[in-house]
């Protein structure tokens, strides 16, 4: 039902998730942020099984931590993702697997940016753009009509608008607002959320 | 359907005359949306061998570096190379002390023998039940086009430019049959001095 984006720039990597938080048939709140500051360079954004989702990414967030404590260096954005999917694999075969799906984002000095798809089996591909949910299944034309490798963080929110204009059309889930994070050399910024309101004036332009 | 088809892909072994070739696609998809196309299930493990994994991509990656570490550990406490049919009764026994919880994928092993340099083929199911045959070994979603090709086109003691053509061919004309697998391939032609890496453009459809 809920839906996460992500694009990867040569220098950064762009998320978008719904705020949407329902239960059943009822939409129990509307601000709720998918999207979790891991570290300094690090983003992750989860949906899937509401309970599993916060505690998992609680878990690998405390972990990472706790590893940046011990050793007085962070984990590369990369063996963040290979540490999550570890944890997701060993978890799936034992009585209590979490339901989730996710993206791991981050940027490294050294390693670059990186964008990795993680599935609630723990199928995991570093990616240049992708989408879970519903939702996405009407963005895979977008990203690969619009996405390029030297793409620039405005063209990524803008493909961004471009998917959510997509699904508040088409799909029958109401997805009313969308929040937008990037990491990059500077560290994550939250970006202006992508709303039914704030799109108004962009499909009267477009 | 089957949890062995969830994400598609295939592979293909052949041997020839002191060579042997591996080929993968480079599909990567959930049921029926791809999407990546630039995944390849085909690892190199030792310098004349290479491990092929189809089925269920979590697995495929875990199988793996589940795989490296203790053929790692073998090398540091043996001093030497392993060779590939003791790689395939690790990796058979790997795979059977999973016999009631299994990894779900079906794994290709081909490579040339580090002493003898004599070509080596061999795949197994998702328990580790091996079968080492002296034509051509296949797995993946197209396993039975894999084995319609191989079997009209392969022949006893071809060279590598031939086993190259022959694994190519055969791989396309399997894969473009099958939905789930394809996206472009990859084909590793191992000889007793050089490996060469050859990309197939293929149909992207």
């Amino acid at each position: 039902m809920e839906t996460l984006l992500g694009i990867k720039g040569k220098d950064f990597v762009m998320l978008a998730a719904d705020t949407t938080h329902a239960r059943s048939i009822i939409v129990m709140k509307e601000d709720q942020n998918k999207i979790h500051k891991v570290s300094d360079n690090l983003l992750i954004s989860t949906t899937g099984e509401s309970g599993d989702t916060e505690q998992f990414t609680e878990f690998i967030s405390k972990n990472i931590a706790l590893y940046k404590m011990r050793n007085g260096y962070d984990l590369s954005p990369r063996a963040a993702a290979h540490f999550t999917r570890k944890n997701l694999a060993d978890y799936l075969r034992s009585r209590t697997p979490y339901q989730v799906f996710m993206f791991v984002a981050g940027y490294d000095e050294t390693e670059g940016a990186e964008l990795a798809f993680i599935d609630y089996l723990a199928n995991a591909k570093s990616l240049n753009y992708a989408g879970h949910g519903y939702g996405a299944m009407f963005c895979s034309s977008i990203y690969d009509r619009y996405w390029h490798p030297n793409i620039t963080q405005d063209e990524a929110y803008d493909i961004f608008k471009k998917c959510i204009v997509e699904i508040q059309k088409r799909l029958v889930v109401n997805l009313k607002n969308f929040n937008v994070s990037v990491v990059d050399k500077d560290g994550v910024r939250n970006l202006e959320p992508i709303s039914a309101q704030s799109l108004t004036d962009y499909n009267a332009s477009s | 359907m089957s949890i062995l088809a969830y994400n598609g892909g295939c592979v293909v072994a052949m041997r020839g005359k002191d060579c042997v070739a591996i080929a993968t696609d480079h599909r990567f998809g959930v049921q029926a949306q791809t999407i990546s196309t630039d995944f390849k299930k085909v690892f190199k493990i030792a310098p004349r061998m290479f491990l092929g994994l189809t089925g269920l991509q979590t697995d495929i990656l875990t199988v793996r570096d589940r795989l490296m570490f203790r053929k790692n550990l073998y090398e540091t406490r043996e001093n030497r190379e392993m060779a590939p049919k003791p790689f395939s009764a690790m990796l058979s026994s790997f795979l059977y002390e999973h016999r009631f919880g299994p990894y779900f994928i079906e794994p290709v092993v081909a490579g040339l023998d580090p002493k003898t340099l004599k070509p080596f083929v061999c795949n197994m199911d998702l328990i580790g039940c091996p079968n080492e045959p002296d034509d051509f070994v296949v797995a993946g979603t197209c396993a039975e086009q894999l084995y319609g090709m191989c079997e009209t086109l392969w022949k006893p003691d071809l060279d590598p430019k031939q086993l190259f053509e022959v694994i190519s061919q055969s791989m396309m004309n399997a894969f473009d049959r099958d939905a789930m697998s394809g996206w472009g391939a990859t084909v590793y032609i191992i000889e007793k001095d050089t490996i060469t890496e050859r990309t197939l453009k293929t149909r992207m459809d």
